[in-house]
């Protein structure tokens, strides 16, 4: 009976000691952030910096923010890298974090992260809880189809036909909202199932923002969806702060950069390639906002 | 708190809990039909029933809920072709209450073999001596007993049932699992008050289904 005390004891305390390591860490790094951020204001973004930057992407979405083995891949991920740097920090000190959508505020408001780029759009309801800064895309709801559908050239050709988008989001929303009495829809936990049923011929098309889609398309690789083109809607893709962040506007000078050197176009080119993807013209590269005064 | 009263009323919150709770009627019926047919053929005296009823239930009791819905979403209509209508709304209901129904049935299996190691041995034995054979006996002496013994335990199945109802989501049933996933996408601001309504909605219809099954289970005990 003594035995197996004493060895309790000593399992909880090497449990204590794990505990320690793990909240330690992130601790130190909240440190090194706060300086660094001032660093930041004080030099114009130049210099080097200390530490790291923890950046939310999304780590299941092939062309935007994509986790391949130990890699992240993707034009949310080149984004942000892009920024990252203009701000001080180089590729190594990225510390990638994944941010599901229904977690994003909490997030930022909790401090787990300190920029989000992650198919981020701007709405009222977001905007009035945390800060963007942006917008980076301009993306819209279009539809993706197989290669050999000829019938579905726009939201008006859906009569009767069947859909899949991702349970809850705001694509599937519009569906049901707008084209409920002519459309089924089949809502799923991820993409990737819907790619299942739109091969199988389940349905007849899948439903999200067209740049998923087309990252989705190019992940697939044979050429064999294609996305219509047509878009419904106009979903602007923001870098998410926290609120009263002072990061908006060097974050903005860093975009406006990468409009202007080329590496925007050339990494949605890179993200899309073989897809026949172009990004909306007319509202692409976009107006960046006003910063919030903070 | 009245913006997120306000918020709360753009949403159908009452009619995502009854999908959830048709989903948890017809798969409770269901469940209990196909439970009581297994928990017969465990105690069975033919051995490859007995061994069918045992295989069925460790097979899929030890199988998480989550992978027979998908596999129903992915496997069983799509590629398997069952189709309960051409209806999406209502071919994705009938498969997530039939991959409820398979799944809770060995539970409510082993609930019911709870019920039956209540009754003695004595009464099975004295259905025996008057000459009936096993069924009847069954129908007639040991079951009506059994039941009676495993209310509790089926109680416990059922509440299992109503909460797990919304693994139903993997099938794109809009329950309340996925109306909180869409509120959530909407209202950022409102993500653990959101998440709360929806567990104290969990609360106020289990708590009621609790107390019934206690106050049944020792109305209905048989006593010895």
């Amino acid at each position: 009976m003594k035995r197996t005390r004493v060895a309790f004891a000593a399992i909880a305390a090497v449990g204590a000691l794990t505990l320690a390591a793990c909240t330690a860490e992130p601790g130190d790094t909240g440190d090194d952030e706060t300086t660094g951020a001032e660093e930041t204001t004080d030099d114009g973004g130049d210099g080097g910096q200390d530490g790291t930057i923890r950046i939310g992407i999304k780590f299941d979405q092939p062309g935007l923010g994509f986790q391949d083995g130990a890699e992240y891949t993707g034009f949310d991920v080149d984004v942000a890298t892009y920024v990252a740097e203009a701000l001080g920090y180089t590729a190594d000190q990225i510390e990638w974090v994944e941010t599901p959508s229904a977690n994003r505020e909490t997030m930022l408001e909790g401090g787990q992260v300190d920029m989000i780029f992650a198919t981020y759009s701007i709405t009222d309801t977001r905007d009035e809880v945390v800060d963007f800064a942006g917008p980076y895309f301009v993306a819209g709801q279009d539809l993706l189809v197989r290669a050999d559908e000829t019938s579905i050239t726009g939201p008006d050709d859906l009569n009767g036909k069947n859909l899949c988008s991702v349970a809850g989001s705001t694509s599937a929303q519009r569906i049901q909202d707008d084209f409920a009495d002519q459309v089924q829809l089949i809502e799923q936990p991820g993409y990737s199932e819907c790619i299942q049923y739109l091969i199988g011929g389940q349905v007849d098309a899948v439903t999200t923002d067209d740049i998923i889609l087309a990252g989705l398309a190019a992940a697939e690789g044979s050429g064999a969806m294609v996305v219509v083109g047509n878009p419904f809607s106009e979903e602007n893709y923001g870098v998410g702060l926290p609120p009263g962040s002072d990061q908006c506007e060097p974050i903005n000078e860093a975009i406006q950069a990468m409009f202007d050197d080329g590496s925007w176009e050339a990494a949605i080119e890179a993200n899309t390639e073989g897809t026949g993807f172009t990004p909306n013209a007319d509202l692409n590269p976009p107006e960046l906002r006003e910063c919030a005064a903070s | 708190m009245s913006e997120f009263l306000a918020v709360l009323s753009n949403y159908d919150l009452v009619g995502a809990y009854w999908l959830n709770i048709q989903l948890t009627f017809f798969a409770g019926l269901a469940s209990l039909v196909i439970g009581t047919i297994l928990a017969l053929m465990r105690i069975s005296p033919i051995p490859s029933l007995q061994f069918a009823g045992t295989t069925y239930v460790n097979l899929i009791r030890n199988t998480p809920l989550t992978i027979i819905v998908v596999f129903a979403a992915l496997v069983l209509w799509p590629v398997l072709g069952v189709e309960f209508s051409t209806d999406f709304a209502t071919n994705f209901f009938w498969l997530a209450v039939a991959a409820l129904s398979v799944y809770h049935a060995s539970f409510m299996c082993e609930a019911l073999r709870s019920g039956v190691n209540t009754v003695p041995a004595g009464q099975a034995e004295a259905a025996r001596a008057i000459g009936l054979p096993f069924l009847p006996a069954a129908r007639l002496v040991i079951l009506p007993q059994a039941f009676r013994g495993a209310i509790a335990p089926m109680g416990n199945t059922l509440i299992a049932l109503i909460k797990n109802s919304t693994v139903a989501a993997a099938i794109s049933v809009p329950e309340i699992s996925i109306l909180m996933k869409e509120m959530m996408e909407n209202e950022g601001n409102y993500v653990i008050p959101i998440f709360l309504t929806v567990a104290v909605g969990f609360v106020i219809i289990v708590v009621p289904i609790g107390l019934a099954v206690t106050y049944l289970s020792q109305r209905l005990a048989v006593s010895r």
